[in-house]
């Protein structure tokens, strides 16, 4: 979410101590949003935090888009994180680049690349106010494809290489950290610096199709270490999204804001218009409205009832006693809600090895997804599957035939062994 | 260093400014950076760079104590480590 700048400074810089107690109260507009223009998608990302796959038929029209974007610049909303689904395959999604950037309201998209050609690198490159954003979960294509999908490491080289070549300066390249690409923290650093772009990291929530893959891919205890180290080392040269706060408990902050900023000041709007507390929480237990139906963006932020609750003072449940609850502030809601933990204890990849008992508890239920907008990928079952099988013969009959109060028949109800069919007698 | 107290500063063209309770967001459309200004008293100060001839009489004008004015130069300074602010040039300006 937000990249902060933080420097050491009274009164410039990072938000700490009262500002974060200021962010928690939420803002009269998020500081950055989220904005997923369409489900339809190209892959098929086994942790697709929002489970797109196909266009939802009540997506926003254009003229429905552009109402957003005059109320973001009203608001003043510096700046939008266009997602998806890969919103660059929506015909219209470079006229509301344009049209974002007019109005002064910032994007920053997430691609797999799919459609980032030379032509349109060249493009972006002479635009300001426009930052790419290119996923790649695996440094090498064995890795990425596995989760990704096949070609989509290719797609994503293309696609940096392209933004290189027509010099635009400090793409992102982005990556979920999983249990297979901790090793190659190192190796995605090189990609980024040979393509003069910045690596950002962000970590693996257990959200949309995440929530099948997450016992799987999240990183181990020791990684969670590794990786903690590893971006304390890397300090600003990173970015995170401030998405690994939860790794505050290991004793140090990490630059950026380390709070939970779902509803207090960011949030997501999803392709049909509804507004969520924060991308990783697409579930109707973190809806707070929707742009169409309930008065526009603005007054869902400001009146929703959800966020209302998530800004009010939280007193930290079974986390308040630990020492490290200011660092981590108990971590991330979505990985708590997903995983089936109370939103008021601890992180289900809590540093301090609280998550593991939760985990374990008997009663914890895993919550039914919300929306799902993947692809069929094996053929709807018909119900007549081709041609009907013919067999010549006698009729099987059942054997209960079924009764009802004016079945004439003397035996109704009764199912008479010598009666049966030859079929019905060999079973 | 001059003292950035005695220079002509003002807000860089590619920032906004958005007031908050707490004092400002500003954003930086071409680094991309996001700052906190903590303090409305900076914010006011921030807004009048450009309209005075020097940082000093931003600070007096934004009615600042004189003794804080070290720990506003500093802050000054980060901001201008981030671009947040540019130093103007006076050139062809009124006296």
């Amino acid at each position: 979410m937000t990249d902060t700048t933080a420097e050491a400074n009274g009164a410039v810089g990072s938000a700490s101590g009262s500002l974060i107690e200021t962010f928690e109260r939420g803002l009269d507009a998020p500081i950055c949003l989220t904005w997923e223009l369409t489900y339809a998608c190209n892959l098929s990302c086994v942790h697709c935090l929002s489970s797109s796959g196909r266009r939802d038929p009540r997506e926003l029209t254009t003229e429905k888009c552009e109402a957003v974007i005059d109320e973001l610049q009203a608001m003043q909303v510096f700046y939008v994180n266009i997602g998806g689904g890969e919103p660059t395959v929506r015909p219209d999604f470079w006229h509301l680049l344009e049209y974002a950037v007019d109005h002064h309201v910032g994007v920053k998209f997430s691609t797999n690349g799919v459609r980032i050609d030379p032509a349109r690198a060249r493009y972006l490159a002479s635009t300001d106010y426009v930052d790419v954003q290119v996923s790649l979960d695996g440094a090498t294509a064995e890795v990425n494809d596995r989760v990704r999908g096949p070609g989509s490491f290719d797609t994503a080289m293309r696609a940096l290489d392209n933004l290189a070549a027509a010099g635009f300066r400090d793409a992102k390249l982005s990556v979920v950290v999983t249990r297979h690409n901790v090793p190659q923290l190192d190796e995605f650093k090189r990609i980024a610096d040979e393509h003069g772009a910045t690596l950002r990291l962000t970590r693996l929530r257990p959200s949309g199709r995440g929530a099948d893959v997450w016992d799987d891919l999240h990183p181990t205890p020791a990684q969670q270490r590794e990786l903690y180290d590893w971006l304390v080392r890397a300090g600003e040269n990173v970015l995170t999204g401030d998405s690994f706060f939860h790794l505050a408990g290991f004793g140090g902050k990490l630059p950026g804001l380390n709070m939970c900023g779902a509803g207090r000041v960011v949030c997501l709007i999803d392709p049909v218009g509804d507004v969520y507390a924060c991308p990783f929480a697409i579930h109707d237990a973190f809806r707070a409205g929707n742009v169409l139906t309930d008065g526009g963006f603005a007054r869902v932020w400001r009146t929703s009832e959800l966020f209302a609750r998530l800004r009010a003072p939280q007193d930290g449940g079974a986390c308040a006693s630990c020492r490290f609850y200011d660092a981590c502030r108990g971590g991330c809601m979505a990985a708590k809600f997903f995983t089936g933990l109370p939103l008021d204890g601890p992180d289900p990849e809590c540093v301090q090895g609280h998550g593991e008992p939760a985990l374990a508890d008997p009663r914890r239920t895993v919550p039914a997804p919300g929306r799902d907008h993947s692809h069929r990928t094996a053929p709807r079952k018909r119900r007549s599957p081709g041609p009907v099988p013919v067999r010549i013969g006698r009729r099987p009959e059942p054997a209960a035939p079924p009764a009802s109060p004016c079945q004439e028949s003397p035996l109704a109800g009764f199912t008479a062994t010598e009666m049966t069919s030859p079929e019905t007698a060999e079973r | 260093m001059a003292d950035i107290l005695d220079q002509a500063w003002e807000l860089s063209p590619s920032v906004a400014l958005r007031p908050e309770p707490f004092g400002a967001l500003a954003y930086h459309f071409g680094n991309r950076r996001l700052t906190f200004l903590k303090r409305r008293e900076l914010v006011e100060v921030v807004q009048g760079l450009g309209g005075a001839p020097d940082a000093r009489t931003a600070l007096e004008r934004a009615g600042v104590p004189a003794a804080q004015w070290g720990a506003y130069a500093r802050a000054l300074r980060g901001l201008a480590d981030a671009d947040m602010i540019r130093q103007r040039d006076t050139t062809g300006e009124a006296p």
